[in-house]
């Protein structure tokens, strides 16, 4: 699914259904709507949909993105290729859910155990503390975006920046340097794994 | 222009509703609609429009009645509970003949039920709803970029026909974003004057808008008719509806909405197994393309009605198809979604005992 390593400028053509999850308020929506807007810069197609009911506070939050050079079908993801789990609960739900070889990025400052599946590529990424250092523990979301960017390569880094840009211009402008100096931590600091088992073929 | 943003569903319906000139938004709040009113209340006062946040779903249909007997172009949204709330005065406003744009963003039913997506709301949506013989215009959106155009048609259709147009959406449309073009508004009819609009009466003979007919005795037997007329003209005229790779397939699915979306990925799936299938997809759910149906019936071997209900669309489907062929079905209310590979693997069953029964199928082009 990715080039392990390497920073990858050209996904294959495929869809990729990229689901994030973490607590409410740790700015899941937020990355989902960085990853479509990058998305549209880059004139691919793109679905967001994010996960409405009684929430709250605290409870978990999870956003799905997919994005496809072709029509989209469903907007509506079961079985993500791949995951953004920014805290505990949310690998215990989703976990089980990834496609067979498909990729999860952990936010490893606040995890309890590591991934039990051997067919799952990794990105391991210490975002809360990384944001810590970086003075504002918000942008622990921007900080494992870009890590996810690096390693799966599925849009241009510059297509993120630029998405960050008018997604704070308008509201926020003295967060844009932030959350840029944040996205290049994570894409400097995040170490990725491949599997251990191979994924069987079909 | 030319250019794509990124909306959710529920602001790109508000946002054409603008561009279509709607300058008169009463709502009140349910899920999953909310950004709706959310998105008129900030955008109508910048164009010298009217938003209302009702006391209630009555309130704000009977606004969007007046305001529609004062020559406005307007709407009202809402979501299933909200709008069986709103049949009272839509049946008013189809009784009066007068045009405005109702949407409704369907939730699970029956009663409060949940939030999630359904299509259940099909029948109250196509064949009344209110009391009376009186229809809708039904428009059943796949994509955000339809749902922009047939929004904006909406009110076209409204004033073209002097009828309430309902858009039938779910919670996954009116939640989900997709990148849009907003392209302007232009007008896809001639607009008739508005010659019965109640605006002073100063110079002209006095107008009345009204639903009670007692004087003469069979004044309201004429008024029926006259209505029935003009539904069989609106039947006669208007019917959209889009087909995909219909052409040679063996198993056609019947969906519609956000529905048809998923069904037509998995149709490509079915397409790339060998399996020769199509979709066929209504877009005006009242009038229904029956005469497409129709054609289908007679090039096809199986339909497969997908829906996220337990069986209100399939009714449509083989009253169309005058049950000329078998029809299979797929569907479940309260929240259930179809996925591609459920779909898939239905067609995959269909072609499999179409195949085991012996009968000879189209051969696949790809």
């Amino acid at each position: 699914m990715i080039k392990q390593g390497s920073e990858v400028t050209q996904m294959d053509k495929q869809q990729a259904k990229i689901i994030m999850a973490g607590f409410g308020g740790q700015g899941i929506v937020v990355i989902g709507n960085i990853l479509a807007r990058g998305c549209v810069i880059e004139d691919k197609n793109v679905t967001g949909m994010v996960s409405y009911g009684a929430e709250m506070r605290g409870g978990t939050a999870n956003a799905t993105v997919v994005l496809s050079d072709e029509e989209i079908a469903s907007p509506y993801v079961v079985h993500p290729t791949h995951a953004i789990i920014l805290n505990h609960p949310s690998l215990d739900r989703f976990e089980p859910e990834l496609v067979e070889g498909g990729l999860v990025l952990l936010n490893t400052s606040l995890m309890q155990r590591d991934v039990e599946r051997k067919d799952l590529e990794q990105i391991k990424i210490a975002a809360t503390e990384i944001a810590h250092e970086l003075g504002n523990l918000k942008v622990a979301n921007i900080v494992a975006l870009g890590a996810f960017i690096r390693h799966t390569g599925l849009l241009k880094m510059k297509s993120i920046e630029q998405g960050i840009g008018t997604l704070f211009a308008a509201k926020k402008p003295a967060l844009v340097g932030l959350n840029l100096k944040a996205l290049a931590a994570g894409a400097a600091r995040s170490v990725f794994e491949p599997a251990t088992a191979k994924a069987s073929l079909g | 222009m030319g250019h794509k943003i990124l909306l959710k569903g529920n602001e790109v319906m508000a946002e054409a509703a603008v561009q279509a000139g709607c300058r008169f938004f009463a709502g009140y709040p349910i899920t999953p609609q909310n950004e709706v009113p959310e998105y008129m209340s900030k955008r109508l006062p910048e164009v010298g429009g009217v938003f209302v946040q009702a006391e209630s779903e009555l309130a704000a249909i009977n606004m969007v009645f007046g305001a529609s007997a004062s020559g406005a172009r307007c709407m009202t949204s809402s979501s299933s509970p909200g709008i069986s709330l709103k049949q009272e005065g839509i049946s008013y406003i189809a009784g009066a003949e007068l045009p405005c744009v109702i949407a409704n963003m369907q939730r699970g039913g029956p009663g409060l039920g949940n939030i999630r997506a359904s299509q259940a709301d099909y029948f109250q949506a196509v064949k009344g709803g209110g009391h009376g013989d009186y229809r809708v215009i039904v428009l059943g959106p796949s994509t955000l970029p339809e749902l922009y155009q047939l929004t904006m048609n909406a009110f076209d259709w409204a004033d073209f026909y002097r009828n309430p147009v309902m858009i039938l959406g779910d919670g996954i449309l009116g939640q989900m974003a997709e990148p849009v073009e907003l392209s302007p508004y232009k007008p896809i009819v001639n607009l008739p004057e508005k010659d019965f609009v109640l605006d002073g009466c100063k110079g002209r003979e006095p107008r009345v808008v009204k639903t009670l007919v007692l004087k003469p005795a069979d004044g309201l037997v004429a008024h029926n008719e006259h209505l029935q007329e003009k539904y069989q003209r609106i039947e006669d005229e208007l019917s959209l509806c889009a087909e995909y790779e219909t052409a040679d397939a063996d198993i056609v699915v019947a969906a519609y909405g956000i529905t048809a979306r998923v069904a037509k990925g998995a149709v490509r799936m079915a397409r790339e197994k060998g399996i020769a299938a199509g979709l066929i997809r209504p877009i005006t759910l009242w009038p229904f393309p029956k005469s497409l149906f129709l054609s289908i019936a007679q090039t096809a071997s199986q339909v497969l009605v997908v829906e996220m209900s337990h069986g209100q669309f399939i009714e449509d489907v083989k009253l169309a198809m005058n049950c000329a062929l078998p029809v299979e079905f797929l569907g479940k209310g309260g929240g259930w979604y179809p996925t591609e590979e459920v779909i898939l693997e239905k067609i995959e069953a269909m072609a499999q005992a179409y195949a085991v029964s012996g009968k000879e199928t189209n051969k696949c082009r790809h």
